[in-house]
């Protein structure tokens, strides 16, 4: 057991490393640092001074040598325009992107499995069918679109719901639906066809042979199995959302990591573009390992022998 | 007890509705075993589910009369009869493996049971679960109910099974093929507990089975079910020794039965398919299979008719015909391979019968498993120093319970592993260093499971022909042409040559599978489990092909089989493998009439014969086969032998090798046991 978070770990190190590296030759690559720290009316020696001061005319190898060891230690350095530590400013985003990222994916959670096993239970039926429907609008809609139909109704037609910010609950509801149906039809569907395997198997009708309640045959026969896939997925689709929240954060100008990353690029902000995608990275792999764990919880088949 | 007047279920297909029970009549007494026996499709599970009210969704169940204790079943509403079941009435599946939730514990899903239908307290449960799981046979019960399913082997799962199903003890438990998938020994452990069990309980038994030797063996009244309809019915000793429905008589001819049918003799086979179950069937549904079939057969309803005390026969024959007919194997006409549609000869080599063409010298074959997701690997020797000559133009039988290792040797002698330590030649030379190619081209298997071993998306004809074309040995015309002579060679009709294997009965797709062996004129065929996949009226017939097939071109046959009839009937020479290892290797006739390894000894025991008056068998193999993980030290057998002696428990048994054959146990070493220091010394100077 520890052996194996052991060796997690230091793939979930290798794997930040590897991302580190990517990001930081593509970002240095697509444009010059001295240039977006001087900012636009900097003249050509102001620019030439900042390279020297900053040492960004060393080899690129030394320069990355040097930006990870201070970010193994938690530096990420300053942003070139906000002239704050890019930790600060990744530690204060978080929350909100971990809020609306959670708050997409409960809603998604809970749209999606009750629709899944009901049209497990009943095949080719109209809820079914409707359930389909509700998967395929749900892929098929682009996210930014949706959510800007959303705005357009709950806002501007009905003020019911604020359009931007997060300061309060109410500024969560739009973007965690618009960011969680489009996870909602992968949900739906591994719910679905797992019910369906699942209440077909031996042990199904085992339990029914004992003459067991049909929702103890239901719940605690078949959904506990059909639930473990769903727990994978789970981890994957929110490693996702963090990530994806780039579109909607902007959007509903949500101070998170998503906003503050399109900030960034656009500023050419190099230090805070690489802190954030390391960040993602990293929860990403650590989010894997959490679900690893959770399915040996679920499933005593990989737990112990 | 139980009442059942003309059932009958049907199941929408979409070919129409199919008539899968056909209206059937029976009653069960307590204390009874009422078995119901029949080939697949003949509609005797879909019985066994309508009666629990646990049929598939679509089916329906319709019926004159349904009495469970003289209630009403029928009218019954769904959640009334879910009080029933698992309470009054109980089932036992045939798949151990699949019929336990994973996820749940064995005490969990035992308590549920009757937590679910008695006002009990769950300690009350368990303490009842653990009573169960002891009066199963189940060793160290208590600490069985914090494991889970996977954890437990198939014959342990399946007891977990029966005590679930007695939880609540039941007045009737249906048991479907409670013993299919379990090795002999534990199938013959698993049946005298069950006619236990219904004597301490009182319970009327419902055996649902294709078995007949299961069948003579635990019923007290015997139904034979085809194609959807009893027969015959009647008491057991009446239905084998008086067997008077063609059908009943075909069955009974195509198992090989030892001292009935000569060893390596044509076994009766019953021609043709099943007819569909589609649609209504007029007259006699055996007619188009039967060898006594008249023009009245085709007309009409036929009844059961009274052919005798308590016996019923569905036939129209006069009594004293069909009487004659029984005990006549003869008139069950047994197709032989067509062995005149090869137009090229069978290349004779220079064959040297009795010179072996196989030999293993010390094969050893070790995995590296992983008892769970977060342990360290440990060896798993599934093959352990593994000396045996294969010789030409035999059939060697090669047989051992579940896990011994015969799959992986079989694998070894295909060349798709390695092995880990040893060698095998072929034809004296080393086999491996040969490449997958060149084994291939001697060396062909025919599988169990014909309907997973053929690509579905191909015809039969590009099946049977690829072996030429992936060896490159022949042009498209000279395939086309070699591929038909194989289809008329194993009795394929031609139309096949175009069919894809989904379209093919199991005895077809299984033809599919020799001829595809064949093609490529190999010396050797592994046949793994050939026929335990078909139904017993088709086993024979893939029998007396193989044999028919054995004879013409002198081919060499290793058979892997649990079957022992099926060995004894076939093999020139048997190899009893456990855990991994030999221990014991001779002839057909030393093996079967003179057995000296106590294992040996103790799987003829456990095999059953269809003789309805010899009982279950209790072969006295004590506990259940150690886990091959963690096989016991000395002689591994040791843990299950009557006759352990202490030494066995320390000191591996050397091979003793003599006239009879060969043995490795202790008790037929003649020489003093030499110390396990004698024997290193041996080894180092060695």
């Amino acid at each position: 057991m520890l052996r194996f978070l052991f060796r997690r770990l230091v793939m979930a190190a290798a794997v930040a490393v590897a991302v580190s590296l990517i990001t930081f030759t593509l970002t240095n690559f697509a444009s010059d640092p001295a240039i977006a720290m001087a900012g636009d009316t900097a003249s050509a020696a102001e620019i030439q001074q900042i390279r020297e001061r900053e040492g960004f005319d060393r080899p690129l190898v030394v320069q990355y040598a040097d930006w990870l060891s201070s970010a193994v230690v938690g530096d990420f350095g300053y942003s070139y325009r906000m002239r704050v530590p890019v930790s600060d400013l990744i530690l204060s985003r978080i929350p909100v992107t971990m809020m609306l990222g959670g708050a997409a994916l409960t809603f998604a959670i809970v749209l999606a499995i009750p629709m899944g096993v009901l049209a497990a239970l009943r095949p080719n039926s109209w809820i079914d069918r409707t359930a389909l429907g509700v998967a395929v609008l749900g892929q098929a809609m682009p996210t930014f679109w949706f959510a800007l139909m959303m705005m357009v109704v709950f806002s501007v037609f009905l003020g019911w719901l604020p359009a931007s910010g997060a300061r309060s609950w109410q500024h969560f509801i739009m973007p965690a639906i618009a960011l969680g149906y489009y996870a909602t039809p992968a949900f739906m569907r591994l719910t679905r066809a797992g019910m369906l395997e699942v209440m077909r198997s031996d042990y199904i009708r085992t339990a029914r042979a004992k003459g067991l309640r049909p929702h103890v045959v239901l719940f605690h026969h078949g959904l506990r199995n059909a639930i473990i896939p769903i727990v994978s997925l789970a981890a994957v689709q929110f490693g996702f959302m963090l990530g994806g929240s780039v579109v909607i954060e902007t959007l509903f100008s949500m101070p998170g990591l998503g906003f503050l990353a399109w900030e960034s690029i656009s500023r050419a902000d190099l230090p805070v573009i690489q802190a954030i995608v390391l960040v993602i990275a990293v929860f990403y792999v650590l989010l894997n390992l959490m679900a690893d764990l959770a399915n040996a919880y679920l499933d005593p088949r990989i737990r112990i022998g | 007890m139980l009442d059942v007047s003309n059932l009958t279920v049907d199941l929408p297909t979409p070919a129409g509705t199919l008539h899968a029970v056909r209206g059937i009549d029976f009653t069960v007494k307590q204390g009874e075993t009422f078995c119901i026996v029949g080939e697949s499709g003949s509609g005797k599970s879909l019985t066994s589910l309508a009666l629990m009210g646990l049929l598939p969704k679509g089916a329906a169940r319709r019926a004159d009369r349904l009495a469970f204790k003289e209630q009403d079943l029928l009218s019954l509403r769904e959640h009334r009869m879910a009080d029933l079941r698992g309470n009054r009435m109980a089932m036992i599946f045939q798949e151990p493996m699949t019929s336990l939730n994973p996820v749940h514990t064995v005490g969990g899903q035992l308590e549920e049971a009757l937590l679910r239908h008695q006002p009990v307290s769950r300690k009350e449960a368990r303490e009842r679960a653990v009573h169960l799981l002891d009066r199963v046979g189940v060793p160290a019960p208590a600490s069985r109910l914090r494991q889970f399913p996977h954890e437990l082997s198939g014959g342990l799962r399946q007891r977990v099974m029966i005590a679930m199903a007695l939880m609540c003890g039941p007045d009737l438990l249906i048991a479907d093929e409670p013993t299919t998938a379990l090795d002999v020994s534990i199938q013959a452990q698993i049946l005298r507990l069950l006619r236990d069990l219904q004597d301490e309980f009182h319970m009327g038994l419902i055996l649902v089975t294709h078995d007949l030797s299961v069948v003579a063996r635990v019923a007290d009244r015997v139904a034979v079910m085809y194609a959807g309809n009893f027969v015959e019915t009647g008491p057991v000793h009446e239905i084998f020794r008086r067997p008077r429905h063609p059908y009943t008589q075909g069955l009974m001819n195509c198992i090989p039965a030892p001292g009935k049918t000569p060893p390596g003799g044509r076994l009766g086979a019953i021609a043709g398919i099943v007819p569909s179950l589609v649609g209504t069937i007029t007259g006699c549904a055996f007619r188009n299979r039967c060898p006594f079939a008249f023009d009245d057969c085709a007309h009409g309803r036929i009844d059961l008719a009274h052919i005798g005390e308590k016996h019923h026969s569905r036939c129209l024959l006069p009594e004293r015909q069909a009487a004659a007919n029984a005990g006549r194997p003869e008139l069950w006409q047994a197709e032989e391979a067509h062995v005149e549609a090869l137009h090229q000869p069978w290349e004779k080599r220079d064959a040297r019968p009795g010179e072996p063409v196989l030999t293993l010298d010390a094969v050893s074959q070790t995995f590296k498993v992983r008892r769970a997701m977060f342990q360290a690997k440990i060896p798993l020797h599934a093959v352990n120093e593994v000396n045996l000559d294969i010789r030409e133009g035999e059939v060697l039988g090669l047989v051992g319970e579940s896990g011994c290792g015969k799959s992986t040797l079989a694998k070894i002698l295909l060349g798709l592993i390695e092995p880990t330590s040893g060698q095998v030649l072929f034809d004296g030379e080393p086999m491996h260093s040969h490449g997958r190619k060149f084994i291939a081209r001697h060396i062909q298997p025919v599988f169990q499971d014909p309907y997973s071993a053929l690509n579905p998306r191909k015809t039969v004809g590009f099946i049977i022909g690829q072996p030429l074309m992936v060896h490159g040995l022949a042009g498209r015309a000279e395939v086309e042409r070699r591929v038909k002579e194989l289809i008329d060679l194993v009795g394929l009709p031609q139309r096949v040559f175009n069919s894809l294997p989904n379209q093919l009965s199991g005895g077809q797709r299984q033809r599919v599978a020799i001829a595809r062996a064949l093609i490529m004129r190999p010396k050797v065929i592994i046949c793994d489990e050939p026929t335990s996949a078909l139904d017993v009226s088709v086993q024979s017939q893939i029998l007396n092909l193989l044999l028919d097939l054995q004879r013409e071109f002198s081919l060499t046959y290793l058979l892997i089989s649990h079957n022992l009839a099926v060995v004894q009937h076939m093999a020139h020479r048997v190899a009893v493998m456990y855990l991994g290892r030999l221990v014991e290797v001779t002839n057909r006739a030393n093996l079967f009439q003179d057995p000296r390894h106590p294992y040996t000894q103790a799987l003829l025991d456990s095999a059953l014969t269809p003789d309805p008056d010899a009982g279950v068998p209790d072969p006295k193999l004590g506990s259940l086969p150690p886990n091959p993980l963690d096989p016991p030290p000395g002689c591994a057998f040791h843990p299950r032998c009557p006759k352990a002696m202490e030494h066995c428990r320390t000191q591996m048994p050397r091979t003793i090798d003599d006239k009879a054959g060969r043995v490795e146990c202790h008790l037929h070493d003649q020489t003093a046991p030499i110390s396990i220091a004698n024997k290193r010394a041996r080894i180092s100077a060695a």
